[in-house]
């Protein structure tokens, strides 16, 4: 479960998000809202890149602003662009770099990235540089990377954005398939329609909340 | 280009450890700069050589290691023979090829990761004096994924002034390059704390 208690984020003279109290139990969760919003902020507290200027989130049993190392464990993140996700230059090495870090025995990590390299059809990529893989396969690589951690939540931050439609139904397939409760920031309003909630923002506050046939037709009124 | 150097592979020299690879490259380093006669250093290049088609690599694989040097070894070559002679001039180009194409066959052949493990393990001793083996192998491996990117966005940045005219522009090149690397390296760090990376 994820609570949102009054919290508010101020960035010099500009408030990003203004008294958001909120609680969350759905498995899909779309965020949409222009450029500037304060959607992007709002996910971004979720695992603790961003702290709040003032309330609390909580994720389960973690406190954002006390254990955001184990919450960046518990709360996976998936960026826009996966070229600045990918930290290692070959595809099993990238894989390897989050495991790592959770000091998992060598056995584990190779198992762990056949798995996850077999589950995308990536097998065949799996010592190619990562810099000349598709746009598709970098984003399913970015997802792959962070699903080898087993987070208990995923955050995606516009996923499709830079993908033709080919890569973006693919990518679309592969958040389909997640057992993980799925948080989606997007403008790609089909991605997240079928979604359990969603969330619209604007001016840093949330305006719109419900089933997402409801707040979908009312965001396009909104933005018309 | 130089993240892409890597071929993987199941020879002897695949299966050797990345630490006596290093080594080996740091002995045939200094052993050819100690050796004075040609001949010898011809015999030593000769043998990085057959070590190509030993662990795997093609023709095509050796000539591209050459290709780039070529110029450069002609200048050294010039050079010494104008300040020397035709041996002097023979001996630096062998020497410098045999350590060039060494490098390559170690880095054709072992994997970054491991290359930046046996790294680790050689820094641990400088620890006490602040060194972490982590960020730095973590920086190496950082700078050979992002060379093809920043050279990427330097090619897209170049069409697009290009597109405007201003193709002849150092400015209209620079400015925004180094703009959006410096974005990308905020975003980039931001990933590396996503993925639970401990800096301490």
């Amino acid at each position: 479960m994820i609570r949102f208690e009054n919290v508010s984020v101020q960035f010099d003279q500009r408030r990003a998000l203004e008294d958001i109290n909120l609680t969350l139990t759905e498995k899909r969760i779309g965020i949409v809202g222009a450029n500037g919003s304060g959607k992007s902020t709002f996910v971004r507290l979720l695992n603790g890149l961003q702290t709040a200027t003032s309330g609390r989130v909580l994720v389960d049993d973690f406190d954002a602003a006390k254990d955001g190392r184990k919450l960046r464990r518990h709360v996976g993140f998936v960026f826009q662009n996966p070229d600045n996700q990918i930290v290692y230059p070959v595809v099993e090495e990238d894989l390897a770099f989050g495991l790592k870090a959770l000091k998992l025995p060598k056995d584990e990590i190779n198992r762990r990235i056949d798995e996850i390299l077999a589950r995308y059809d990536l097998t065949e990529f799996k010592t190619h540089p990562s810099h000349l893989l598709s746009g598709g396969q970098k984003q399913l690589l970015a997802i792959s990377g962070v699903l080898v951690m087993a987070p208990r939540y995923i955050v995606f931050d516009e996923p499709t954005t830079l993908l033709d439609l080919r890569n973006r139904n693919r990518v679309e397939r592969a958040i389909r398939g997640l057992d993980q409760t799925v948080i989606t920031v997007s403008h790609d309003l089909d991605l997240i329609a079928d979604y359990d909630r969603v969330l619209a923002f604007d001016q840093g506050k949330l305006v719109l909340d419900g089933k997402p046939a409801d707040v979908i037709a009312k965001y396009r009124e909104m933005m018309a | 280009m130089i993240a892409g150097l890597y071929i993987d592979g199941a020879s002897a020299l695949h299966r050797a450890t990345a630490g006596i690879k290093i080594l080996a490259m740091m002995a045939l380093g200094t052993g050819v700069f100690l050796i004075p006669d040609w001949p010898v250093v011809a015999v030593v290049l000769a043998t990085v050589i057959a070590l190509y088609p030993i662990s795997g690599f093609g023709r095509h694989i050796i000539w591209a290691q050459i290709k780039p040097m070529i110029w450069l070894l002609l200048i050294f070559f010039a050079v010494q023979l104008w300040l020397n002679d035709w041996q002097a001039g023979l001996l630096v180009v062998l020497r410098i090829a045999a350590i060039v194409l060494f490098a390559s066959l170690v880095t054709l052949s072992t994997k970054t990761s491991d290359m930046l493990a046996s790294l680790d393990r050689a820094m641990v001793p400088l620890k006490p004096i602040g060194v972490n083996p982590e960020k730095v192998s973590l920086a190496i491996s950082m700078v050979l994924r992002f060379i093809p990117v920043i050279a990427t966005v330097a090619s897209e940045i170049r069409d697009a002034q290009r597109a405007r005219g201003l193709d002849k522009s150092i400015l209209a090149m620079i400015v925004p390059l180094i703009i959006r690397t410096l974005k990308m390296a905020d975003d980039v760090a931001d990933a590396i704390d996503a993925r639970s990376f401990d800096l301490d």
